[in-house]
């Protein structure tokens, strides 16, 4: 009577984290031309990604990674490594989570944000090279906004507590402590909430 | 899917024993309500009642002190609600504003109800468990206050397994004239367990951690304690649980706790052996692994391991690949982002605890289980640490 029960991940997800592409087995030989670490083992998940980029044509070559993470973060950090092999550096630039878990099919939701820090990391290394080359003007800071002066809470944070998990205002609230205090800016960040929600989770 | 299968989370559940699952079986064609005055009801109403026998006897009870739940959960719940009473009809319950003890291990089932107390204006204090999960004796008697009602204690933990001293710490409690709780889910069957021994008020139990049915506990209320009903509206388990019985379960854990009573000596004995050879071939194969918990006031078949640089649930699913089943304190498989509260609680680095994972034996494994997991485990720590950020060959 047994059954092959589901797997959490989608088939193509669950191929990949099996066998994963692209990991850096050799980082002392490996003649990187950017490299970003992203993440810390403290908060459960840390990324490195490492590229080798043809100069001329400004168009990534190689892309190695490595990571302490779980399934989601292997199995996403291996097909984006792949995806980005041949692409230019400015496309490679743009690549979110989402087009990531598209690629694999699809995440369970709770798992999103693992899967966030292999196009962080990719970025972190983007601007590795650039810096290292003289091309710092293309380096994209991303500036975080403070939506709640009491608690002092910028919506890059309310980014990331979307990504994990908080649906609702309230949840939002628990994670951040936003507009606990004078309650003034819970208008902008249910605004920013469903933009998040739209942005990482609506079906691609 | 594996041709293999070897299932090492018998904390999570069990899979039913063959006796049970017979009984039930038998005990399906018995469809009566045990409350009818009928032979059908009366059918159902001898079921429960030896079943009630069963329980009451294998700790050394009164059946009237036994009543049948919905699970461990619910009795654990059922304990901590004796508190919000404040109705002049209930004599027995405690006061409102009481002090609640209870440790920074326990299950989430208790942790999140003395919350919830916390909330509706009891006073609760945490005992701290000690790097290999035990509570100081001295701590509890501190802890004690004027006006501590209760005190609650599990008495085998679910993860590290770690058995605390129970008798020591209600004879402390009853000193100062406060109840005493203890959550035993993960100790009754596996180590001898009698409240007229341990002198306890209340106690947990639950089925299908030992082989019996999910959806079905136990809770031992000590006859003149204290108590109110957490689920009312009638008359069943003399008033103290409403809900027609659940006569399935309630056959299915009086068969459960009588195969415990006898296998359960041997069994220990042979899970020891088992965890032994599995903790010395992890020790012999795998480098920088530590184990946590207690290294003998420890359930037989329970063994948590840390790994350093290996991530959790990256390790669970790779041994799930080889059809080995384990669990993991990693946040990323319980869908939160912290590790395991009782990991923490215990001193384990938070990166450590993100790696570890839990292996816990259980009557049908065998020493080729063991073999095989020593030969695949290795292999997939190697694998998951190639991939780490966090794991270097060349610093260790």
């Amino acid at each position: 009577m047994t059954m092959q029960p589901k797997w959490v991940y989608t088939e193509k997800a669950k191929e990949h984290f099996i066998n994963p592409r692209n990991v850096l087995d050799d980082e002392k030989d490996y003649k990187d031309d950017g490299k970003g670490i992203v993440g810390n083992i403290k908060c459960g998940d840390e990324m490195m990604v490492a590229i080798k980029v043809d100069k001329e044509k400004q168009v990534i070559t190689d892309c190695k990674w490595k990571t302490y993470g779980c399934a989601s973060a292997i199995a996403s950090t291996s097909i984006m490594s792949e995806m980005v092999k041949g692409m230019p550096v400015d496309k490679a630039y743009r690549i979110s989570p989402k087009d990531i878990t598209k690629e694999l099919g699809g995440l369970p939701e709770h798992k999103i944000h693992c899967s966030v820090l292999g196009d962080k990391a990719l970025r972190a290394a983007i601007d590795d090279y650039y810096k290292r080359n003289g091309m710092e003007d293309k380096i994209k800071k991303e500036k975080a906004r403070i939506v709640c002066q009491c608690m002092n809470v910028t919506d890059k944070e309310i980014e990331r507590a979307v990504l994990d998990g908080a649906k609702t205002l309230y949840e939002l609230q628990e994670k951040t402590k936003l507009g606990t205090v004078c309650g003034q800016c819970k208008e902008e960040a249910t605004r920013l909430l469903d933009e998040y929600k739209k942005k990482h989770f609506e079906k691609c | 899917m594996p041709k293999k299968r070897i299932y090492l989370d018998h904390n999570a559940t069990t899979p039913l024993h063959p006796e049970v699952k017979n009984t039930m079986k038998k005990a399906m064609e018995v469809f009566g309500n045990p409350s009818s005055l009928h032979s059908f009801g009366r059918e159902a109403k001898q079921l429960v009642e030896e079943a009630r026998e069963n329980v009451a006897s294998f700790i050394g009870a009164g059946a009237d002190e036994i009543i049948f739940t919905g699970s461990g959960s619910e009795a654990n719940n059922t304990v901590l609600s004796i508190f919000s009473c404040m109705s002049a009809r209930c004599t027995g319950s405690l006061d409102y504003h009481v002090n609640v003890i209870t440790t920074n291990i326990e299950h989430p089932c208790i942790l999140e109800t003395a919350k919830c107390l916390k909330d509706r204006g009891a006073e609760v204090s945490y005992l701290k468990a000690d790097c290999l999960g035990k509570i100081n004796l001295e701590h509890v008697e501190e802890a004690l206050v004027g006006k501590t009602g209760l005190v609650s204690v599990m008495m085998a933990n679910n993860e590290i397994g770690t058995v605390q001293d129970i008798k020591e710490m209600a004879k402390i409690a009853h000193k100062h004239g406060a109840l005493f709780h203890t959550d035993a889910v993960q100790a009754v069957g596996k180590i001898p367990v009698n409240v007229l021994d341990l002198n306890v008020d209340f106690l947990t139990l639950s089925g299908h951690k030992i082989y019996g049915p999910k959806g079905i506990g136990a809770l031992y209320i000590k006859k003149g304690v204290p108590f109110c009903p957490l689920i009312r509206g009638g008359h069943q388990e003399k008033g103290r649980r409403a809900g027609t019985e659940n006569t399935l379960g309630i056959a299915g854990l009086g068969k459960a706790i009588e195969m415990r009573r006898k296998e359960m000596k041997e069994e220990e004995k042979r899970l020891l052996k088992l965890k032994k050879i599995l903790k010395e071939g992890i020790e012999k194969n795998i480098p920088d692994a530590r184990f946590n918990g207690h290294p003998t006031d420890c359930l037989a078949g329970t063994l948590n391991v840390s790994f350093d640089g290996a991530e959790g649930e990256a390790i669970l699913l790779y041994l799930d690949q080889e059809g080995i089943a384990v669990s993991t304190g990693s946040a990323c498989a319980s869908g939160s982002l912290d590790p395991s509260h009782v990991l923490l609680a215990t001193g384990v680095p938070i990166e450590r605890a993100h790696g570890s994972i839990r292996m816990s034996l259980g009557r049908e494994n065998t020493i080729k289980d063991v073999e095989y997991v020593i030969d695949i485990l290795p292999k997939v720590i190697g694998k998951v640490r190639k991939i780490s950020t966090a794991y270097s060959k060349d610093n260790k």
